[in-house]
């Protein structure tokens, strides 16, 4: 039935790859080049900078933050929709996946609205001596809130799929509850959840617009990797901005991989099976 | 039925606490702050800001780039599915597997790496310079960022719709002597119409939002290449909140909008996944 003529088929991959090449593979080999123009010593110097080395470690505190929260919320979220029926599940299905349907300026703006001048609470928090707008503590609640629900989202449609035939039957021969998670559940979700970890930490490193919003940009003090490329660029020292964007890119290239791995795993176990 | 099939397995208390307790201080309450705020401002003040020339200047240029973009993706999302989907080919896995890099790069690393490949200087922009095209500081260099961030979505919509297409159908055209272009016309275009729209959607919705992957290589001209995300940054930075936030309103429900007619799609568009059946 596939009768479409070889020259259709062929022209038709042959604008596939040349749009991905030119979309997305040419950035990427941009990304590369221009960091190396003036040779590896002036890449590892831009690197090492001292400022470089304070962004990095302020996005890694912001990632790990967020990671370990939403694998917290991932898991508990995952188990109560898709193990219980209840009132008002779909509901909570959707405001979970709010975050990701907001802009990051409005995802921004939300936590400056909650703690900044005009709110209710900031003279309490003022007394307190607690800064979250342009300070640390801001720049984690908009990491933590752009990457919410990227584990939940990873898990519940395993989960889905997978019913819940074998916990009930766990259950019933007197399984508690953590001991059914471990040796019925999580083998089943393993590499699903794997995959949403390394998104959710990757995703997390390179947030940009609500991350900007709440930073303030203080050198050293609240800038993130990517609000570091971000004042390096405008600087006009290029070099310097891509060579701190290749890290970036190594986070990029490293959620690719483990995704066509989950994947590939994924199928083999499902072709197991049948 | 409901209240006596007791719940069988554990942990239900637990889990809707921490799931509503964390939902709650990471999302609810961060947006509740946004409608007690917008409560407090008055309608015509809302309004005053909306109308500004500036800020409706911006609606246009964002609207009309995101429009733009998610149409470009909306046609190469449905060849690259084909392509995917129908076709063999040598390095189809990696093709597939870079699809995903618009979710996984950062914005604003993707930001500047198609500013300097469209900027005059570079590879793709001094090609186009020689015959007096702009792209980088245009509202073209805008739509190039979009298109960027918007590839996925089209294409991870339609891919799993012509996996499940029937081929009987095609095969009955086909021996009924309709042409392969009067096939895909009238038999697969139908069928994939649904997925198509709701990738445009959701693209659409997205790029809307954007900020990272814009802002470098829009050049931000106010009237010109000023998009809405930016006026809001802008008014935030000079702690007008009241501005920042009737914008932001404007935004939100744009995409509540566009959320909201691509649902009504996707559950037609369920029923179609599950071979005529009952959405759920």
């Amino acid at each position: 039935m596939r009768k479409e003529s070889k020259l259709v088929k062929w022209l038709l991959i042959g604008i596939s790859f040349l749009f991905i090449f030119v979309m997305l593979v040419l950035p990427l080999v941009t990304v590369i080049t221009e960091a190396l123009k003036q040779g590896f010593a002036v890449y590892a110097e831009a690197i090492s900078d001292k400022y470089t080395v304070k962004a990095l470690l302020l996005t890694l505190e912001a990632a790990v933050t967020a990671t370990v929260i939403n694998t917290i919320f991932g898991l508990f979220a995952a188990w109560l929709l898709t193990k219980f029926h209840f009132r008002g599940k779909k509901l909570l299905g959707s405001l979970i996946d709010l975050p990701v349907t907001v802009s990051p300026i409005i995802a921004g703006l939300i936590f400056v609205l909650t703690f900044g001048r005009q709110s209710a609470i900031y003279p309490l928090l003022e007394k307190l001596d607690i800064k979250i707008v342009f300070a640390v503590p801001g720049i984690i609640l908009a990491t933590v809130f752009v990457t919410f629900p990227f584990i939940s989202r990873e898990l519940i449609p395993v989960l889905e799929a997978e019913g819940t035939d074998e916990e009930e039957a766990a259950a019933l021969m007197g399984a508690g509850g953590f001991t059914i998670f471990r040796k019925i559940t999580f083998p089943h979700i393993k590499w699903a959840f794997l995959y949403g970890v390394v998104l959710c930490a990757a995703r997390a490193m390179g947030e940009f617009g609500a991350v900007s919003v709440l930073s303030g940009h203080l050198r050293g003090k609240t800038n993130t990797l990517p609000l570091h490329v971000e004042i390096l660029f405008n600087e006009f020292k290029y070099v310097p901005a891509f060579a701190v964007s290749s890290i970036l890119v190594m986070t990029a290239i490293v959620i690719l991989v483990i995704r066509s791995v989950v994947e590939y795993i994924g199928k083999r176990e499902s072709e197991n099976v049948h | 039925m409901k209240r006596s099939n007791k719940r069988i397995i554990p942990g239900f208390g637990l889990s809707m606490g921490v799931t509503v307790t964390l939902l709650s201080v990471i999302v609810l309450i961060p947006l509740a702050s946004l409608v007690i705020f917008t409560a407090q401002l008055s309608f015509s003040d809302i309004i005053a800001v909306i109308t500004r020339d500036r800020v409706l200047a911006s609606f246009k240029v964002s609207f009309l780039t995101a429009f733009v973009a998610s149409l470009i993706n909306a046609v190469m999302g449905v060849i690259l599915a084909w392509v995917l989907v129908r076709y063999d080919f040598p390095f189809k896995r990696i093709l597939d597997g870079m699809i995903e890099l618009p979710f996984a790069l950062p914005t604003a690393v993707a930001g500047i790496a198609l500013t300097s490949l469209t900027a005059d200087k570079g590879i793709i922009g001094s090609f186009f310079a020689r015959f007096g095209i702009k792209i980088a500081y245009t509202r073209a260099g805008i739509t190039v960022a979009l298109v960027f961030i918007g590839i996925p979505f089209v294409v991870r919509a339609v891919q799993p719709v012509l996996e499940k297409l029937d081929g009987s159908l095609e095969e009955a055209a086909s021996t009924l002597g309709a042409s392969r272009s009067r096939t895909f016309r009238q038999v697969i275009f139908p069928e994939i119409m649904p997925a198509v729209f709701t990738g445009f959607g959701l693209a659409f919705g997205r790029c809307l939002g954007e900020y990272g992957s814009v802002v470098f290589i829009a050049g931000n001209q106010p009237f010109e290449t000023e998009i809405t995300p930016l006026i809001i940054m802008s008014e935030l930075q000079e702690y007008d909140y009241a501005s920042a936030t009737a914008i932001a309103l404007v935004m939100l429900a744009a995409s509540f909008l566009i959320l909201f007619l691509v649902n009504l799609i996707q559950v037609r568009n369920s029923k179609i996944l599950r071979g005529g059946g009952k959405g759920a």
